[in-house]
């Protein structure tokens, strides 16, 4: 994934310590897709990406921030979202990266379907915390 | 008069003058609330409050959050639990108590010692004050949070669509207290109403993620051990899509685009169902 950091210079902001703060983050993510003119679809899926990654960063990680920006590039136009978290991390990326694997009790399927919802996924874990960044483009 | 106080003056005059004193208060703040509670009741409510204050200025020490101030804090208390049920503002509140300032003003000012004691008097009100606006806050949060929770109630609402139908209409997230309140209205209704289908519509539901599919999942498990067929309903194309992407599965569950369609799937099916029972008898 290129680096989007530089985006984040205008970003929005949200807290997340609690699971209200899930649907706020949410909320402002909807907000810029709709902005960048992102389809329903999209916006959706986004969307959802973006609540199983905060719900992820709240429940494994101890709350954390997102931040999110829109991308606009010659041609198209996109929203980039970063979860960060200080948290244990995930010792094992790819396994948790599988398909219904939880440590908990969810269905194991958030951060591989967050992965296919959008169009660029990365994440880095270690024992200071796990920061994911997504970006999905208008169309 | 024997007396402790540190403002013996004070004292004094507020016995002396406590009619004027009461009264002109409870014009001042009768006033400021303009008629919303009467005058007869502010009367006993300040009554109250002024024998308490000047009980515990008789007593000594000025401050406001010791020993002797403690029924005056109790009274204040009440007053604004009440006044914030009432729907008065935080600042009308306080102003309540802080009006006693103007009403003592032009009296004790008139000498230097009668001020001096004034000042020391103004500043306890204050505090007082600030203590009115502490316990509004803290009871408006209670009643917002019970609040919160009586539109948890209402807007999980359980309606009898048909006979033998019932209807989960969802309208917003679905976390895990919401849950537990469709779960429990949903098997309750069922058995209320005799009925064997239930169809949860999500129309209403903006983001569908894997914890709400795995609450929607738990509450048609739930109706299927009441022996209840169960569809869900109202899955618009972008939700649909975004399931699939995330990997999801309804496994067995059916799932209808809209409620009408659902609820003329399940009618048939009641109509089968009574059918067979016809059958069955002859
Ligand atoms: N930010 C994080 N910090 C630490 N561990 C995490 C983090 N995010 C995910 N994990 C780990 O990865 C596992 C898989 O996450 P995933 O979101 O796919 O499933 P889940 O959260 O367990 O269930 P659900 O399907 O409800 O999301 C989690 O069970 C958890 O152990
Ligand atoms: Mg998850």
């Amino acid at each position: 994934m290129r680096d989007y950091g530089a985006a984040l210079a205008s970003a929005d902001t949200v807290s997340v310590a609690d699971s209200s703060d899930v649907v706020s983050a949410r909320q402002m993510v909807r907000t810029l897709a709709q902005r960048s003119g992102m389809s329903l679809v999209h916006q959706t899926k986004l969307v959802t990406a973006a609540s199983e990654l905060g719900r992820n960063m709240l429940v494994y990680g101890g709350g954390g921030v997102v931040r999110a920006a829109t991308i606009t590039e010659a041609e198209r136009c996109g929203v980039y979202v970063e979860f960060e978290d200080r948290g244990p991390g995930i010792a094992d990326i790819e396994l948790a990266l599988t398909d219904g694997w939880t440590s908990g009790s969810g269905m194991g399927l958030g951060l591989s379907g967050a992965k296919r919802l959008v169009d660029e996924f990365d994440i880095s874990s270690g024992p200071d915390g796990t920061t994911v960044r997504i970006l999905k483009w208008g169309r | 008069m024997t007396t402790d106080s540190k403002l013996p003056l004070l004292v004094e005059t507020l016995t002396a003058q406590r009619d004027a004193f009461l009264s002109q208060w409870t014009r001042t703040v009768g006033e400021d609330l303009q008629g919303r509670l009467s005058l007869a009741e502010l009367g006993r409510e300040l009554g109250e409050l002024y024998e308490s204050i000047l009980r515990a200025l008789t007593g000594g020490d000025l401050d406001s959050h010791g020993e002797n101030f403690a029924e005056t804090r109790s009274l204040l208390i009440e007053l604004s639990r009440n006044r914030a049920r009432q729907g008065f503002t935080p600042t009308e509140t306080a102003r309540s108590v802080f009006s006693l300032k103007e009403v003592l003003e032009p009296t004790l000012t008139s000498d230097e010692k009668g001020a001096q004691q004034y000042l020391q008097f103004a500043r306890l009100l204050d505090d007082l004050g600030l203590l009115t606006t502490e316990a509004y806050v803290r009871t408006r949060e209670e009643i917002i949070s019970a609040q919160a929770e009586q539109l948890l109630e209402l807007s999980t609402p359980v309606v009898k669509l048909w006979d033998g139908v019932v209807g989960v209409p969802l309208v917003g997230t679905l976390d895990s207290a919401r849950t537990q309140v469709v779960m429990e209205k949903l098997l309750q209704t069922l058995v209320d109403s005799d009925s064997t289908h239930a169809i949860i519509d999500i129309t209403g539901v903006p983001t569908v993620d894997t914890q709400v599919a795995q609450h929607l999942l738990k509450t048609v498990v739930a109706a299927r051990m009441m022996g209840a067929q169960c569809t869900i309903s109202g899955i618009r194309p972008q939700i649909a899509q975004t399931i699939v992407a995330l990997g999801i599965e309804f496994g067995d569950i059916p799932t209808n685009a809209s409620l009408s369609d659902a609820l003329r799937q399940a009618l048939k099916e009641v109509a089968e169902d009574a059918t067979e029972e016809i059958r069955g008898l002859l």
